[in-house]
């Protein structure tokens, strides 16, 4: 029963952290058609910029958190403008040797700024406590990256079913070239999804600091992660994310708990065996 | 029975049915159109006879043997071929290479790695003779990119008769073709080998009228009515579809 | 006749030059040897990517297999290098035919995170399997015997050296005959128009198969050369930056001609040591550089720069 409850909160919380990262990185990839495989490096960047307030000018938490996410949507603005608008045209192959040499060149950054070591984000006293629940305990931490999990998947929810960006948005995936030719501007629909998703990356980067460690390395390193929840959910599919990277999530604190030693193979094996069943993904549209 | 034999042929997608109950015949010598307005599910027709789609419902037989279940390659090594309605062709290669490979595949020598693909003498002799009866000499060692359309859909059906099929789809042959390049298409269906079997899906009355000896109209999934040409001109059903679909355009 | 002639010209001219640079630098045979080892990986990817136009991110996977499979051989079984040259091909042609058999069935995304996920499957088994690997501190133990029992391995490289090169320059020319042989043709065709090698009979899925299982075979080589020249497997082998950096070479060189493939090996080792020589902490930056140009100003690679020069003088002429 423990087992279960460790696992039921350990998962979702790390499923929480997949979907924020990953959402972006499903719709650019339904929407602009590009696969970027840099889009682990916004995670980086949150991280990296909330390790520098946190760490070393020694803000709090919840001031170092919105400004690391605001200052990666800064980034990523003219980065889309200037080189991932040149590169929706390209082939697949061109589009993953962009985004790598990209890549790159945010983990040299990253390495030159902080250099190559852990990036700790420091959580402040009441995030590192337990609540108890009278038959157990649970860490804060987790259940706060649930509710913010939470509101994310309801502020999508509300932002793109509800407001006049959400159905063009909505409109540009399922069909680029009639939504431009409706006279929706995709250009700047592009580029606000492009820093939404950025920015939903920097925050699940920062919160799932303690789940997935922030170093350099971190977009090289958890990359097949990402495109992993990206596939399995289908490509520009929002729900399908959700339900990808929850279910991700449990399957591999369910492996890790349970047959640590073969966790990862497991999970890999486990994800091979489903996208051989369904190539598309659980809601990806049918090709 | 020798040829095509399709009894009951139904697809359905969700719940959109897009061809019922099809019976068709096509056998050796057979030059047969298939027409009907857009939407009338001749390109899906066509998708579940070369195996692109699987039926929902029916039977489909080439010379006796039920073929429904083979994939769309087993079928044209079977011998039944078809052109693409968009030219579909090896853009990068010329004219001689897309007719050698296609003759070497044929011979079943697509898996040998050693030798010289220019250096069968067998597969030389053979491309040179389609060359010459296309007359493509001039063209040969161009790059297919570099052809006119009218060309490339020359090119489209010599590589499909390098196939040696028995059966032939046409899906739209003339389509996209200028009309004074269409004649090039006339004449090469014409001279067709005699005991071949031919389906063509089109759009062009005109060619129709001049190829086809039987006509096959359908409307909505289903078939409308069938006879020779002058049965489908006289046919008040028809000329309904096609003149009444016009005037209220 | 002449077209033939021409065709090696290239080739022969690199050859020549690696007899060269032997001469000219025997104090790093190791080096060089390691960029001829990495030619090997990259024409693999050449055949696979540049002729039948799989775009993979996990070549690394039949490299690693192939280097373990060598080590694993020479310490168990036989410590004869060719031998385990062959063993080592063997594994990396199955561990790609059965990953292929899956992997193959699916398209873009899908297909390149599969590759990748293949490769990391490879790396945490290696991993996982300390006592038959050596986990994290790689294999070790590995003693060669002399090749064909006439050259022993020199810790100067020497032999190193000539067996890597001619290991290459084999390799190259079974490519050379593939790329030319009715087999070839037939991936130069599906590259083109899947569609219509359906459309003459052909099934591209086993087409494709094939192909790929070559291509880890000779990725297979490479690792067991490295294997038994460097007498060390690391779980490197396996790492999603070796699939990436060989990706990055053949693009660099240009894909489908084979020289293309040895030429951006040799560029790309040459700027990646000189940048990681002067500034070890920041060459990261040079070869994101290299790649987003490449990517940008020279997607067909250095090949093209002849027939883009030729291209710009002529229009210089006509004006």
């Amino acid at each position: 029963m423990t087992l279960l409850l460790n696992i039921l909160v350990d998962g979702i919380a790390y499923g929480m952290i997949l979907f924020m990262i990953a959402v972006g990185l499903s719709v650019t990839m339904g929407l602009m058609r590009v696969v970027n495989l840099a889009h682990g490096g916004f995670a980086l960047l949150g991280g990296t910029f909330a390790h520098w307030l946190g760490s070393d000018l020694g803000w709090p938490f919840w001031l170092a958190l919105p400004l690391a996410v605001l200052g990666t949507v800064a980034l990523s603005m003219p980065l889309e403008r200037l080189i991932y608008r040149r590169v929706y045209g390209f082939t697949d192959l061109q589009q993953v040797l962009a985004t790598i040499g990209l890549t790159f060149l945010m983990i040299a950054s990253v390495n030159l700024w902080q250099g190559s070591s852990l990036l700790t984000v420091p959580l402040p006293e009441g995030l590192k406590a337990s609540v108890d629940l009278g038959f157990r305990t649970l860490p804060v931490h987790r259940l706060v990256v649930i509710a913010f999990g939470a509101a994310v998947v309801v502020g999508l929810w509300l932002l793109l079913d509800r407001t006049r960006f959400g159905i063009r948005l909505r409109a540009a995936v399922d069909n680029r070239g009639t939504a431009s030719a409706h006279g929706i501007n995709t250009d700047r629909i592009f580029m606000l999804a492009f820093a939404l998703g950025a920015g939903l990356a920097a925050l699940g980067g920062v919160l799932g600091a303690e789940i997935l460690p922030i170093d350099a390395y971190y977009p090289l390193r958890y990359m097949v992660l990402f495109l992993i929840v990206v596939a399995v959910g289908g490509m520009g599919s929002i729900p399908g994310s959700l339900l990808a990277a929850l279910g991700l999530g449990l399957l591999e604190t369910a492996t890790r708990y349970l047959v640590p030693d073969y966790a990862t193979i497991a999970f890999f094996a486990l994800v091979i065996a489903l996208l051989t069943v369904r190539p598309n993904g659980l809601m990806g549209k049918i090709a | 029975m020798q040829g095509l034999e399709v009894r009951g042929l139904t697809k359905r997608f969700g719940g959109l049915t897009v061809s019922e109950d099809i019976d068709f015949d096509l056998v050796p010598g057979d030059r047969k159109a298939l027409i009907g307005p857009n939407g009338a599910g001749k390109s899906t027709f066509s998708n579940l006879v070369t195996g692109i789609l699987r039926p929902s419902a029916g039977t489909i037989r080439f010379d006796g043997m039920d073929i429904g279940r083979l994939s769309e390659a087993q079928r044209v090594k079977r011998g039944i071929a078809k052109t693409f309605q968009i030219t579909t062709l090896f853009r990068d290669l010329t004219v001689r290479e897309n007719l050698a490979l296609t003759i070497l595949e044929r011979q079943g020598r697509g898996y040998q790695m050693l030798r010289r693909a220019g250096r069968h003498a067998d597969t030389g002799a053979e491309v040179a003779a389609l060359i010459d009866q296309f007359k493509l000499e001039a063209l040969a060692d161009t790059r297919v990119a570099d052809l006119a359309y009218g060309q490339q859909r020359l090119v489209e059906l010599a590589m499909t008769l390098a196939l040696k099929p028995r059966v032939l789809i046409l899906d739209e042959p003339a389509a996209g073709v200028p009309s004074s390049e269409t004649h090039l298409i006339i004449d090469a269906i014409e001279a067709l080998p005699p005991e071949l079997a031919v389906l063509i899906i089109e759009h062009d009355m005109d060619l129709v009228f001049r190829v086809a000896r039987q006509i096959i109209v359908l409307v909505q999934g289903r078939i409308l009515t069938e006879g020779t040409p002058q049965e489908i001109a006289t046919n008040a059903q028809v000329r309904e579809l096609y003149l009444g679909g016009h005037g209220h355009d | 006749m002449n077209t033939t002639m021409k065709s090696w010209l290239p080739p022969l001219a690199l050859l020549a030059l690696a007899v060269v640079l032997y001469f000219a630098l025997p104090y790093n045979l190791a080096f060089l040897t390691r960029i001829l080892i990495m030619a090997v990986l990259v024409l693999s990817l050449d055949l696979v990517l540049g002729f039948a136009g799989i775009a993979t991110l996990g070549q690394a996977a039949f490299y690693g297999a192939g280097a373990y499979a060598a080590g694993l051989f020479a310490i168990h079984v036989w410590a004869d290098p060719v031998a385990g040259l062959l063993v080592a091909g063997l594994a990396g042609a199955a561990l790609a035919f059965v990953s292929g058999l899956i992997v193959l069935r699916t398209h873009g995304l899908t297909l390149i995170m599969l590759t990748i996920a293949v490769a990391s499957i490879c790396h945490e088994i290696a991993n996982k399997a300390r006592d038959v690997t050596g986990g994290a501190d790689g294999l070790r133990g590995i003693r060669m015997e002399p090749v064909l029992g006439l050259w022993q391995f020199d810790f100067i490289g020497k032999t190193g050296f000539w067996y890597a090169l001619t290991v290459l320059a084999v390799v190259f020319v079974l490519l050379t005959l593939i790329a030319r042989s009715p087999f070839g043709l037939s991936l130069r065709g599906i590259h083109e128009s899947p569609e219509r090698m359906t459309a003459i009979g052909v099934s591209v899925y086993w087409r494709r198969v094939t192909a790929y299982t070559l291509g880890g075979g000779i990725a297979g080589l490479a690792g067991a050369l490295s294997a038994q020249v460097t007498q060390l497997v690391s779980l490197e082998s396996f790492s999603f930056t070796l699939s990436a950096e060989a990706l990055i070479m053949l693009i660099l060189g240009g894909t489908g001609r084979l020289y293309g493939a040895v030429l951006g090996t040799l560029v790309f080792m040459w700027v990646h040591h000189w940048a990681a020589a002067n500034d070890p902490f920041n060459w990261l930056f040079v070869i994101g550089g290299l790649v987003l140009a490449v990517v940008f100003f020279l997607p067909r690679g250095i090949i093209a720069i002849p027939t883009a020069l030729k291209r710009l003088g002529g229009r210089h002429a006509g004006t």
